[in-house]
């Protein structure tokens, strides 16, 4: 083996005493990091390519198994971390791009964390939902300016489409081909059995998963791949991707090893090929282009199909909101800087764009300031990992949330952050068809579907001890937060009171 | 110590109404009464009277009644009057020297139209003219605000128990066919005449029982169309709310109680076709106006009372009814002690709103 210079970052721990040599290890890991050794009836690991997805750790029947950081280390140095020096290994050997998979791993501050909720004490009552109703349905689109009334006086119905689903959670875009089939109809039946979204990402839709259009937003994105007039018609809704929180500034990559069979033909481009989408759409240079993009897509679909504009959370993100919210969108989706990817450079994933708590309140106040925050429903994302996440978002002016990574994580995957290499144990961002029949879709869903009626009931419980039965009462309701640990600008911008106030 | 508007401050309350069907005037005595038999509801720190049908000789002007801190800024704010509207009739507002009633203000009251050439160069209609003007007192003059503002109504209110506010107003001198009172029970001590309810804008007034969970979820989306929650209060950002619906919108106080206290979806769900499309598109369209959390609210208004509780009825409400009289109030005893021999009395369901309309023999 030539010379690299790293050591490994994590060591596959073997308990000898309850390893029985059963092999199930040796025969889960796609890495090949485990290895038989049948003159001493021994497995041994190479740490060197385990990339401590817990695949054996998981199935080892004996819990013979364990990783633990390896703590071997370089001398002390604060400036130059162990981290820091195995990545200019990394690129003086390759010459190449750092690529990472998964959300910002970085020590940012999470501003989730450092909000805090109200509950009724004495002078209002808590609301008890297993007693009471207590909604959780939302309505997202643009409404118009007037009421119209007919010659009755009747009122008339004139709302633009509109998507209404039954809590304000939907699965974010994650293209087919990104992950496997069994992932997309995992979330496809999860939504549609939740009433709720799913999204298809930019690769296009199998013809499998038409059947689920009422629950489907199809998205097109600057590659524009698998876009046609009857994928554009199946779905409920249809995303503009104009910018991905993962990685702002550039477009979806998708390796041509990943683009094989279906793939292949649902983002209508050879076996093989690299999709590599264009960083800008290049018929959008400005926002009066994007207005001719949502007008396109709304003529295409006959004005039947709200459209939302999907942006990355980045600097001057209330501007660009302000823009699209004028722009005949009728939903805006803000991607954070910690939301997932397949695949993204390293150094753009960890360090473009802005958290998405601050995007959020920043755009919410921003729409509100100029009145036309009634013109757009706002949806967030970009690492919402618990419903309580969700909760906070809503108080702070979203209308909806985007889960992707939790949605992931629930199928199965252990975050080991290497979508990039398509070798996914948990058969989720992979399209080795072995790996992929690992999901076992009956199953993916029903956990899907669990966890969202876990945080369904999460957030019925804390809607209550604030005295709200309906979350649209909850929505931009910033006075139920409060800080801790913030200093007076992270609050202005959060539009928050600290804790004790 | 902050002041209502710098601080936002729950309170418990006392509320109670009547109304003649048909639109005959009675004196203030009875509000008094009914409103005193609930003092155990109220803390001393605020009370308060609206009162339709007052001022028959000036019907068509608007009636401001205004509180000043000193001299210096009834000046101000007079220069501003002057300039904005043709003052028919300007005088203190009687009052009775009492021991429970102290440190008040000026209270002065003005008959007032706005300047034609003004009203055409602001391009707005007559009541939204008014209402930017009330606002701008409010929010420009310190040490003015103005409290009552409608047509042949006023609003009565002051630091104190409402049965002795209603006694330093004379209540008992003036006649209408509607008056709601409110008695106060705030969780500190603003000592502010301002904060005391009711709250009105134009000719609406808001008494309210209650404290709203969605206040900030209200406030934020109410101040989207141009109003400014001044005082924090829930009286207040359901009084915008009213405004905006009725006067800007124009849905019907039915249509009002079906945004602000809306039937669940479940029980959307169930509505013949017809009524479940109204429903729908009402919750949709006015989804931040939806009201959450305990309230019995009163609201007066041009022709008529509407009574509205919260979904849930988290507050207690009670309706009784007595030939061509209405009575509501937070407790039946209030009812009961001005007038025993009830033909009716219920207590509305959740949601479901009680409208008097007089221009229509009563009914909503």
């Amino acid at each position: 083996m030539a010379l690299n210079y790293l050591y490994p970052e994590y060591e596959v721990v073997r308990n000898y005493e309850r390893c029985i040599a059963c092999r199930v290890c040796e025969r889960q890991c796609a890495n090949k990091a485990h290895e038989f050794l049948p003159d001493l009836n021994k497995i041994v690991c190479d740490d060197a390519k385990c990339v401590n997805c817990h695949r054996c750790v998981s199935l080892c029947p004996t819990r013979a198994i364990k990783i633990t950081a390896s703590n071997n280390t370089y001398k002390n140095n604060a400036n130059w971390s162990g981290k820091t020096i195995d990545e200019i290994y990394r690129q003086a050997g390759s010459g190449g791009v750092l690529l990472s998979s998964m959300g910002n791993p970085e020590n940012y501050p999470v501003y989730f964390d450092k909000i805090l909720l109200n509950a009724s004490q004495v002078t209002n009552p808590s609301i008890d939902p297993l007693r009471e109703p207590m909604e959780t349905k939302i309505s997202l689109g643009a409404k118009p300016h007037g009421i119209e009334r007919d010659e009755q006086g009747r009122i008339v119905n004139n709302l633009p489409p509109r998507i209404s689903i039954s809590m304000p959670v939907m699965f974010s875009a994650m293209s087919y081909g990104s992950i496997s089939y069994n992932a997309h109809e995992s979330l496809a039946r999860a939504a549609e059995e939740l009433g709720i979204l799913y999204n298809t990402g930019e690769g296009g839709l199998h013809e499998d998963f038409y059947k689920f259009g009422a629950n489907t937003i199809v998205q097109v994105a600057s590659g524009r791949f698998g876009v046609h007039p009857e994928y554009l018609n199946s779905g409920a809704a249809i995303e503009i991707k104009m910018g991905q929180g993962a990685k702002p500034g550039i477009g979806g990559h998708l390796p041509g090893t990943k683009i094989i069979g279906d793939v292949s033909r649902a983002r209508m481009i050879p076996e093989g090929s690299d999709a590599i989408s264009p960083a800008p759409h290049h018929d959008i240079y400005s926002i009066e282009d994007l207005r001719q993009l949502v007008y396109s897509l709304k003529e295409a679909t006959g004005y039947k199909k709200p459209i939302i504009v999907k942006i990355a959370a980045v600097h001057n993100v209330t501007a660009i909101a302000s823009g699209i919210a004028r722009s005949g969108a009728d939903i805006i989706a803000i991607d954070g800087f910690r939301g997932g990817t397949g695949a993204a450079p390293t150094r753009i994933r960890d360090h473009v764009g802005i958290p998405v708590e601050l995007a959020l309140a920043g755009v919410d106040k921003r729409l509100r300031d100029e009145g036309i925050r009634d013109n757009v429903s706002v949806i967030v994302s970009g690492s919402i990992r618990s419903s309580v996440d969700v909760v906070k978002a809503i108080a702070l002016g979203a209308d909806c949330v985007y889960i992707a990574s939790s949605a992931l994580i629930a199928m199965g995957c252990h975050l080991c952050r290497s979508c990039h290499a398509g070798k996914c144990n948990w058969g989720i961002a992979t399209q080795v068809p072995e790996l992929v029949k690992r999901l076992n879709p009956d199953m993916g869903y029903k956990r899907l579907v669990n966890l969202l009626t876990a945080w369904r009931h999460e957030i019925k419980e804390l809607m209550g001890g604030m005295g709200i039965n309906s979350i649209e009462s909850l929505k931009g309701n910033r006075l139920m937060l409060r800080g801790v640990g913030l200093n007076e600008k992270e609050l202005e911008i959060l539009g928050i009171k600290h804790a004790g106030e | 110590m902050q002041r209502e508007g710098q601080v936002r401050i729950p309170s418990g309350c006392a509320i109670s109404g009547m109304i003649d069907k048909t639109g005959r005037r009675m004196s203030g005595e009875a509000i008094i009464k009914s409103i005193a038999v609930m003092h155990e509801r109220s803390n001393g720190l605020g009370g308060g009277f609206a009162a339709y049908g007052i001022y028959p000789e000036y019907k068509d002007f608007y009636a401001l009644h205004i509180f000043y801190e000193s001299s210096a800024v009834k000046r101000d704010c007079e220069d501003f009057l002057e300039r904005h509207f043709d003052i028919i009739n300007l005088s203190k507002i009687p009052t009775r020297k009492i021991k429970e009633i102290t440190d008040e203000p000026l209270i002065w009251r003005y008959f007032v139209t706005p300047l034609p050439t003004k009203l055409a160069d602001s391009q707005l209609d007559e009541r939204e003219f008014v209402a930017k003007c009330v606002f701008r007192v409010n929010t420009r003059f310190d040490g003015a605000y103005v409290f009552s503002s409608g047509k042949d109504m006023g609003v009565f209110k002051a630091v104190g128990f409402p049965e002795d506010v209603g006694r330093f107003y004379r209540l008992e001198d003036y006649e209408g066919w509607c008056f709601t009172a409110h008695g106060r029970y705030p969780t500190n001590t603003p000592g502010w005449w301002g904060g005391a309810h009711p709250f009105a804008l134009l000719d609406y007034s808001v008494v309210h029982n209650g404290e709203i969970s969605s206040y900030d979820a209200n406030r934020r989306a109410i101040e989207m169309y141009g109003y400014k929650c001044t005082l924090q209060t829930d009286t207040e950002v359901i009084t915008y709310i009213i405004d905006y619906l009725h006067r800007k919108k124009g849905l019907s106080f039915t249509e009002i109680a079906a945004v602000i206290a809306a039937p669940f979806w479940q029980t959307i769900e169930r509505m013949e076709p017809k009524e479940r499309e109204v429903h729908e598109y009402l919750r949709v369209m006015f989804s931040a106006q939806l009201i959450t959390g305990p309230f019995s609210i009163l609201v007066g208004f041009d022709g008529g009372l509407m009574a509205l509780n919260d979904r849930l009825k988290l507050r207690s409400m009670v309706v009784g009814e007595k030939g061509d009289m209405v009575y509501i109030a937070s407790e039946e005893s209030a009812i009961r002690l001005i007038e025993p021999a009830l033909d009716t009395i219920w207590a509305p369901e959740g949601g479901r709103p009680v409208i008097i309309n007089i221009n229509n023999g009563g009914k909503s």
